[in-house]
């Protein structure tokens, strides 16, 4: 069979992301990347650690950060997660218009995300808390900053597949390329759990 | 939609350029490294030259900074790395039975990425100063060097970097999902064992480089405040960071070496490796205990007698594993029927020069000690002990041992026992004197040093073999131009080779195996042979074999990364935004064209098999 062609409910494999060589690949490489980044992410983590009392004349952490606004960040982004797993589940059920459906929501939860996380840093920025005010200040923008680039980088990436295969069904080329986007995204969730409790819950109460 | 495309031939330069074909690949690799090793080999002439005699004045202090800390960066990641790139790419497939890599596409991005860092970084010597802040850049030398020097160190290595971690990911998948049937852990040859653990090195000690890079240029580029300490910074992240990546980065340096000494030794002792199992650990928990002795890089910054003690003795630790290797490759001579060619004298030299460096690394691993040693020759001595009398030597027996499968011609064995010499004796002439320079109190990274402390005869010596592994190396590069010019040699298992990359015939096929071999046990091919069989027992019929298009786009990212780097460098946001512009715009074409590749059909293979010669 084609790989390239769009599979029916009567040849629809089990696990089409793992049916053929490149998806297992591509499977097996990127749970591999994330394991790369998850040591990224833990020395901007450690460094964050090592910073965070240092913010001389700037605002401190109990000062300067507000929960509500976090928190609101929080669901939407652990909610996006969520729509995510329906949209793999879609995929799991060769349903493309409900797998795109999901996908649309998830993005449009990324998106607001990254809305409230530029709100944030120009509430801080007014408070004069910037990059450049102190070494607590490279810790913050830095580890939040490269989770939202992060973010950022998912939104483009759904976007630019979802546009290519708008109306090309599930295949077993596309079917890793949005499942490898699933984990992508749970990962980058997981990222920020951690971020919500080292930055921001330690920062009131640490 | 037209997924097999027909297959597209391209030749001369724009295939080199487009290949995403591992043997291709690996070449590339060889010849940048090559390229770059001469440079590094330069440098440290310069420097040799430079303290030949007391109070010299070939090059000014300034210069010779810029020198050490090319000649460092140069030879840990631009000549070291891509020349063990050059041998997995070359090797690995093939000793796994696989057709390509798991990537190819990604594999060409790789090499591309440490080509064009590689450049980037030597470019600075053209471009107002190289770094002179040493190849570690410890803060506040790095972040507050005047010039663009440092820029350069800190771009070329994020985008090298980035290039070896997609490279390491790759070898990792390759090796897990496409191993040839019956091919399985514990048959594997131990170089693809090696590759992969210094893979998994990769894949988890890069991350930490790439962010203490970003946080260099931060601090250099955007003024952050990460390393200094006037405003809340603390420059012991760095070091700290440093050296999580750059311990492990030694293992993964010499992993591979160790691979391909186990390869040499096996074949020319005729005999199977002793102690396979007990290799395949050693390597394992030399990898894993590389991660936790990054301290004691850092004994005399003070982190406490817990601390140190802790890291002390981890580190000795690891000389166990080491040592269960030695003595397994002296087992594996033991008793065999030792043919010394000059990939077998590489290895046989490598074994006490890189004993050696052992010695004085747990030597250095004693903190009380290390007070004494630390930033001294005595270390100069000890690492050069192990990464040239190790790693290089290595690679050396490496490339002798496999020119034949990369190249089809063989090396010339008398020049390359001329090569071997010069540069064994000229190795240990410019590197044992200066264990006692460093005993003596000379520091290093020093550009001159006074007459009357008796430092002169000793760096005499070493400058005068430096030298020697100058002719040594020359000798080298004359054996390969020789060996252009030769006809295809005359075998293409030439030193009764065990594992399969000597079951392919000559000149290698793009598709490797015509058939994926069914592999039998340890050293396949060796089994086959000594069952009478001519080649490998076909795991599967004759059939259409699928193959990945080239493609120009690796280039292309890796040239928008580099126009990126120099926006960065400048200060020039609009080259900054283009250069990502040229990248993100090729990331798109990659993910919106779909690419299948291409079949070489049955009748195409059938024909090459009647033509084959073994």
């Amino acid at each position: 069979m084609d790989a390239g062609q769009r599979l029916t409910d009567a040849n629809f494999p089990e696990h089409p992301e793992k049916a053929t060589l490149e998806g297992k690949n591509k499977f097996l490489g990127f749970w591999l990347f994330l394991g790369g980044e998850t040591v990224l992410f833990a020395t901007l983590f450690g460094t964050y650690l090592g910073l965070r009392h240092m913010n001389m004349d700037g605002p401190s952490t109990e000062e300067l950060f507000k929960l509500p606004t976090v928190f609101l960040a929080t669901m939407l982004l652990l909610t996006s997660s969520l729509t995510s797993v329906y949209a793999v589940l879609a995929l799991k059920q060769n349903r493309v218009r409900t797998l795109q459906k999901w996908f649309i929501i998830t993005l449009i939860l990324g998106l607001g995300f990254l809305g409230l996380e530029v709100y944030e840093f120009m509430e801080y920025v007014h408070e004069g808390h910037t990059f450049t005010s102190s070494a607590f200040g490279s810790a913050f923008y830095t580890l939040v900053g490269f989770h939202g680039g992060h973010v950022a980088f998912g939104c483009l990436w759904i976007i630019t597949l979802l546009i290519r295969n708008w109306n090309r069904g599930i295949t077993l080329v596309n079917a890793p390329k949005y499942y490898l986007f699933a984990l992508y995204w749970h990962f980058v969730d997981v990222v920020w759990v951690f971020i919500f409790t080292v930055v921001y819950l330690m920062g009131k109460v640490g | 939609m037209s997924t097999h495309a027909s297959h597209k031939k391209r030749s001369g330069l724009m295939d080199w350029l487009t290949t995403v074909d591992h043997k291709k690949i690996g070449i590339l690799y060889l010849i940048a490294g090559g390229f770059f090793f001469i440079i590094g080999g330069l440098e440290a002439m310069f420097m040799r030259i430079q303290l030949f005699k007391p109070e010299n004045d070939f090059v000014a202090a300034e210069t010779f900074n810029q020198l050490l800390t090319m000649h460092g960066t140069t030879m840990i990641f631009f000549a070291a790395m891509p020349l063990i790139f050059a041998f997995m790419n070359a090797v690995v497939p093939l000793q796994i039975g696989a057709r390509d890599v798991a990537f190819p596409f990604v594999n060409a991005l790789g090499f591309w990425l440490f080509f064009f860092g590689g450049v980037l970084l030597n470019l600075s010597w053209l471009l107002g100063g190289a770094p002179d802040a040493g190849w570690t850049a410890y803060a506040p030398l790095s972040t507050t060097s005047e010039g663009s020097g440092v820029d350069f160190y800190v771009l070329g290595l994020q985008i090298s970097g980035a290039g070896t971690l997609v490279g390491g990911i790759n070898f990792l998948v390759t090796i897990i999902n496409m191993r040839a049937p019956g091919m399985t852990f514990m048959r594997m040859p131990l170089f693809t064992w090696t590759a992969f653990v210094t893979s998994g090195l990769i894949l988890f000690a890069f991350p930490p480089l790439t962010i203490g890079l970003f946080m260099l240029m931060f601090e250099r580029v955007f003024d952050a405040n990460f390393f200094n300490p006037d405003n809340g910074g603390n420059i012991l992240i760095w070091e700290h960071i440093f050296w999580i990546f750059g311990h492990p980065e030694v293992y993964i340096l010499i992993l591979p070496s160790f691979g391909a000494i186990s390869e040499v030794v096996a074949t020319f002792s005729r005999k199977r490796l002793f102690g396979y199992s007990a290799m395949v650990f050693a390597t394992v928990l030399i990898g894993f205990l590389g991660f936790m002795v990054w301290v004691h890089h850092m004994f005399t910054v003070g982190l406490g007698p817990v601390a140190n003690s802790i890291f002390a003795v981890a580190t000795m630790a690891i000389a166990v594993p080491t040592g269960v290797k030695i003595f397994n490759w002296l087992f594996t001579m033991w008793g065999g029927k030792i043919v010394f060619s000059t990939a077998m004298l590489w290895a046989v030299g490598f074994i006490p020069t890189f004993v050696m460096g052992g010695v004085t690394g747990v030597m250095l691993a004693i903190p009380s000690a290390d007070y004494q040693f630390h930033d001294s020759y005595f270390v100069v001595a000890h690492f050069h002990y192990v990464i040239v009398g190790g790693v290089i030597l290595g690679l050396f027996a490496g490339l002798y041992y496999w020119y034949p499968r990369m190249f089809n011609r063989v090396l010339n064995e008398t020049l390359g026992k001329i090569h071997f010499w010069t540069f064994f004796i000229g190795f240990h002439l410019t590197f044992f004197p200066q264990h006692f320079l460093g005993l003596m109190g000379m520091p290093r990274r020093v550009f001159t040093y006074l007459s009357g402390q008796d430092l002169d005869q000793l760096n005499f010596i070493s400058t005068i073999g430096a030298f020697l592994m100058a002719i040594g190396t020359i000798v080298l590069f004359v054996n390969v131009i020789i060996s252009t010019s030769k006809k295809y040699a005359p075998s293409s298992d030439p030193w009764h080779g065990r594992t399969l990359e000597w079951a392919i015939p000559y000149p290698t096929p793009e598709y490797n195996f015509a058939q994926t071999p069914l592999v039998r046990g340890l050293d396949a091919f060796w089994i086959e042979k000594a069952a009478g069989n001519k080649g490998m027992t076909p795991a599967e019929p004759v059939g259409d074999i699928h193959m990945p298009n080239p493609s120009i786009l690796p280039l292309i990212m890796s040239i928008g990364l580099f126009v990126a780097a120099f926006g960065l460098i400048y200060d020039t946001m609009t080259v900054v935004v283009i250069g990502m512009a040229i990248t993100f715009i090729s990331m798109f074409f990659r993910s919106v064209i779909d690419d299948h590749g291409f079949h070489i059909h049955k009748e195409e293979v059938e024909e090459d098999l009647k033509g084959v010669k073994l």
